[in-house]
């Protein structure tokens, strides 16, 4: 067990060297001095709570996907029916618990009918995304499969994440993590920020930009009782517009949807060179579309809604053929600015709720690690001492192993890029307090051993092999509770974790293996009739 | 140099003999612990009951203005808020639970934490917000889901563990201890009113880690001596491993001591809880690991033949199987 090839010494110092290198980029890093451009840098990243910065947690509503995949089903089924020669004239549509139903007038078409919504139910995925069911000789029946709903969350989540990830760039920030977390979650993390709520009002924007035909037979009283006509829809005006507590019945389908812009920029309205205003930009295809609607309903009025809230209800004047439009409301050069970002980025496929949101300031972060960093000084020098009074020359083995197992700790943490949080420096404490655990089973094991007459040589070889049991069974316990730490927690107490878990390794190698080839040294060099242990 | 040597050579307590007392008071205690926690309720934090929780500091006052603060919140109509000094002399923590009924409403939390920020901002010019938290009532349903799913799996799988490589009744003994170690740091943290949030639940899984320590320590012991001592009866054999590494218990609890002790004076306010509930751990896992995981193996019939090799005890039933026929 003292024997100590030179294979064996390399490797153990070379082990240690390593990983005690790794931690000096980030010890430099804390201390101010700068680290040589060509040597490799991996530093230890500071968890938000400790650099400031706020972590956002979105949460959609699957059913309202549903209910926007029923929509577009609708939309395409009366497109599809209205454009088949000769024309299938329908009827009796509802969207009512969670199916798209509608009657055939002709029930001869049926055939026709089904050719033609076949090819609508095809989604991208190789499973079947709708089920198709005729009643009663021309009732269609349209029902998304459990696969097909799944497959809708999944792909208006992926494209959430890409529209927040647009946002947040758009926003400027430095280096952002954005993250898919479950089937309906984004993460958001953004580091050093100094307004939260800004960046939150902009994630939760929905940014649905719609533009509908004003329903010009609607009666105003009825739609102050919010009324509508069949195929109709109520929507109220946003706060803070001149018309606020008003609303306005527009034709619920044919319009167009925002997703076919390609550009918004904020400004000001060249008229007064003041008023805050929203210029948008249509593709081709929206180009076309809006040069149609507006050619053909010149004069009439149509609402410009956003995420539900009507903005304005201008007139067409003259056919707008250009793609070019203007959007004013009562808009702050903020919120034109936000809105611009927001519809570039594109509109959010579904809402997103703020379900939790942690921030902590630069200051207060700064703060801890000057704190947690005299706590741990005083605490290792009180180890330390404790260490040296009670077992001398193996207590000063003992702390020596000790400053190598921070070293390393921090050293492996830099190289596996994981992320220190507050929690994290508590769990150094904690380690620097354990860690020399497995000094004060092998020292008194030594002890003993001597009192039982043995002679150096094998009392020292003994205490380290009868110590070895329990110093490995305690760590493996205290493993299985730091890994379902891991797995357990969220966020800053993971940092924790992760913190305890490789000190555990660490510990088991300093304070065994390196306090074991330091004493045969000595051992061998000095050989000691007897030991002041 | 003469060295310190906290538990003298010739120490012989005899632990065992206050046994039954012991287990009594310490079952009370339990008892006492759950009763707490069931009538008086854990004063969770936002991480568990869902709400938020605002820090600021207030840069140019000596003093933070914590009645004002109070009264300015509750005038927003969100309940009574419970503002208290965190930290420094002029910082505030500002804790607002979710409204009734607002369960449902995800983004509740998160939108009276926005108010509430924004109003202060106006109200008190030196205001500096320093931190936030707000958790809907629907995440924070999930993290007391996991909370408890995470302790009762750590406190099987270790016990696991321990059964694998000692006995069952080792692993039920050590399965007992860390419930009573368990137990009485809850019952402090009902008893208290101390904030119960996700890091008191890290705090709670490193002390079912680290009050093993002791308890393997003591076992291992036990186990090395009933292979050596085939005839010591069981109670006297206990009091032997646990006076002879009654060194190594005191040490290793002094240690993690010593190291804690300044985080919880020195160290940042949010790791008080944290570091505060690890310490308490340790005490009552020190004691446990004497007093609850060793007496146990008496009442479990643990005995010489525990560690005799299978093949032997199996020989010998054989051996006994035979004679009776």
């Amino acid at each position: 067990m003292l024997e100590f090839p030179t294979w064996k010494k390399i490797w153990l110092w070379g082990i240690t060297l390593a990983a005690a290198i790794a931690a000096l980029p980030s010890i430099f890093a804390t201390a101010g001095v700068d680290w040589p451009d060509i040597l490799p840098e991996p530093t230890v990243n500071l968890g938000l709570d400790l650099a400031g910065g706020s972590h956002i947690l979105l949460e959609a509503e699957p059913s309202q996907v549903a209910a926007q995949r029923l929509e577009n089903m609708e939309e395409a089924v009366r497109t599809a029916m209205r454009q088949a020669e000769p024309r299938i004239r329908i009827g009796d549509v509802s969207t009512q618990g969670d199916q798209l139903s509608f009657m055939l007038d002709d029930g001869s078409q049926v055939d026709r009918a089904r050719e033609l919504i076949l090819p609508l139910m095809n989604g991208t995925s190789l499973q079947r995304e709708w089920d198709l069911q005729v009643v009663d000789g021309q009732r269609f029946i349209l029902t998304p499969t459990e696969a097909g709903l799944d497959n809708a969350v999944t792909s208006a989540m992926d494209s959430a994440t890409e529209v927040v990830r647009k946002r947040i760039d758009g926003l400027g920030t430095r280096e952002p993590t954005i993250i898919r977390q479950g089937d309906t979650r984004i993460v958001v993390q953004v580091p050093g920020l100094q307004d939260p709520d800004e960046l939150k009002e902009l994630l939760g924007k929905t940014a649905k930009l719609e533009f509908k035909l004003v329903d010009q037979r609607a009666l105003p009283a009825d739609v102050a009782q919010g009324i509508a006509n069949p195929g109709s829809q109520i929507f109220p005006y946003q706060a803070g517009t001149p018309q606020e507590g008003l609303s306005e019945a527009v034709i619920r389908l044919g319009g167009i949807q925002g997703d076919s812009l390609i550009g918004a920029q904020s400004g000001v309205d060249p008229q007064d060179n003041r008023t805050p205003v929203v210029n948008i930009q249509f593709d081709s295809q929206g180009t076309e579309r809006f040069a149609k609607l507006s050619t053909e309903n010149v004069g009439q009025r149509f609402a410009i809604i956003l995420d539900g809230e009507v903005i304005s209800a201008p007139f067409f004047r003259e056919p707008i053929l250009g793609g070019q439009a203007q959007i004013s409301g009562s808009f702050t050069t903020e919120s034109a600015y936000a809105l611009a970002i927001a519809l570039q980025s594109g509109a959010l496929p579904v809402d997103l709720a703020v379900v939790e949101e942690r921030t902590v300031g630069p200051d207060l972060g700064a703060d801890s690690i000057r704190k947690g960093m005299i706590a741990m000084l005083i605490g290792s020098i009180a180890v330390i001492v404790l260490m040296i009074v009670t077992y001398g020359r193996f207590g000063v083995y003992a702390t020596l192993a000790l400053g190598l197992n921070v070293l390393m700790i921090l050293g492996i943490m830099a190289a596996l890029n994981t992320t220190l949080t507050l929690p994290g420096i508590a769990g150094f404490v904690l380690t620097i307090g354990a860690a020399v655990d497995a000094n004060v089973l092998i020292n008194e094991r030594i002890r003993e051993e001597r009192k039982r007459g043995r002679r150096v040589f094998a009392a020292v070889e003994n205490g380290y092999k009868e110590a070895t049991r329990a110093i490995y069974d305690a760590n493996i316990t205290n493993f299985i509770a730091g890994v379902l730490l891991f797995l357990f927690g969220s966020g800053p107490v993971r940092g924790f974790a992760v913190v305890l878990v490789i000190g555990l390794f660490t510990s088991v190698f300093t304070a065994v293996a390196l306090t074991r080839m330091w004493v045969a040294g000595w051992l061998r060099k000095t050989r000691p009739q007897d030991i002041n242990l | 140099m003469k060295l310190l040597k906290l538990v003298p050579d010739d120490t012989n307590i005899r632990f065992l003999r206050w046994r039954v007392p012991f287990y009594v008071v310490s079952c009370l205690l339990i008892a006492a612990s759950w009763a707490l926690v069931l009538t008086k309720g854990l004063n969770y934090g936002v991480d568990f009951a869902g709400g938020l929780e605002v820090r600021a500091t207030f840069e140019q006052s000596e003093q933070a203005p914590v009645s004002e603060v109070r009264a300015q919140v509750e005038t927003l109509g969100f309940g009574s808020p419970v503002v208290q000094r965190f930290g420094e002399d002029n910082q505030v923590s500002i804790r607002v639970r979710l409204p009734e009924g607002a369960e449902g409403d995800k983004e509740a939390a998160d939108r009276i934490a926005e108010t509430i920020t924004a109003n202060l901002a106006d109200n008190f010019s030196d205001f500096r917000l320093d931190g936030r938290d707000s958790v809907s009532g629907k995440v924070s349903g999930e993290f007391r889901n996991d909370a408890v799913l995470a302790l009762l799996a750590a406190m099987l799988a270790v016990a696991l563990y321990i059964w694998i490589r000692f006995e069952w009744q080792f692993g039920v003994g050590a399965l007992f201890a860390l419930f009573h170690d368990v137990s009485l740091t809850l019952g402090m943290f009902a008893l208290f009113q101390l904030e119960f949030s996700l890091q008191i639940i890290a705090a709670i899984l490193a002390i079912i880690g680290y009050s093993l320590n002791d308890t393997i320590v003591v076992y291992d012991r036990i186990r090395e001596n009933l292979k050596k001592f085939r005839k010591m009866p069981l109670p006297e054999l206990l009091d032997l491993s646990v006076n002879e590494t009654l060194a190594r218990t005191v040490m290793t609890s002094l240690t993690l001591a010593v190291a804690l002790i300044p985080l919880l004076f020195f160290g940042p306010a949010s790791l008080f809880g944290l570091t505060a509930a690890i310490f308490l751990g340790l005490v009552v896992g020190t004691y446990s690991s004497v007093y609850m995981a060793a007496p146990m193996l008496i009442w479990l019939g643990v005995d010489s033949n525990s560690f005799v090799p299978e093949e032997t005890v199996a020989d010998k039933q054989e051996a006994a199987a035979r004679r009776l026929s």
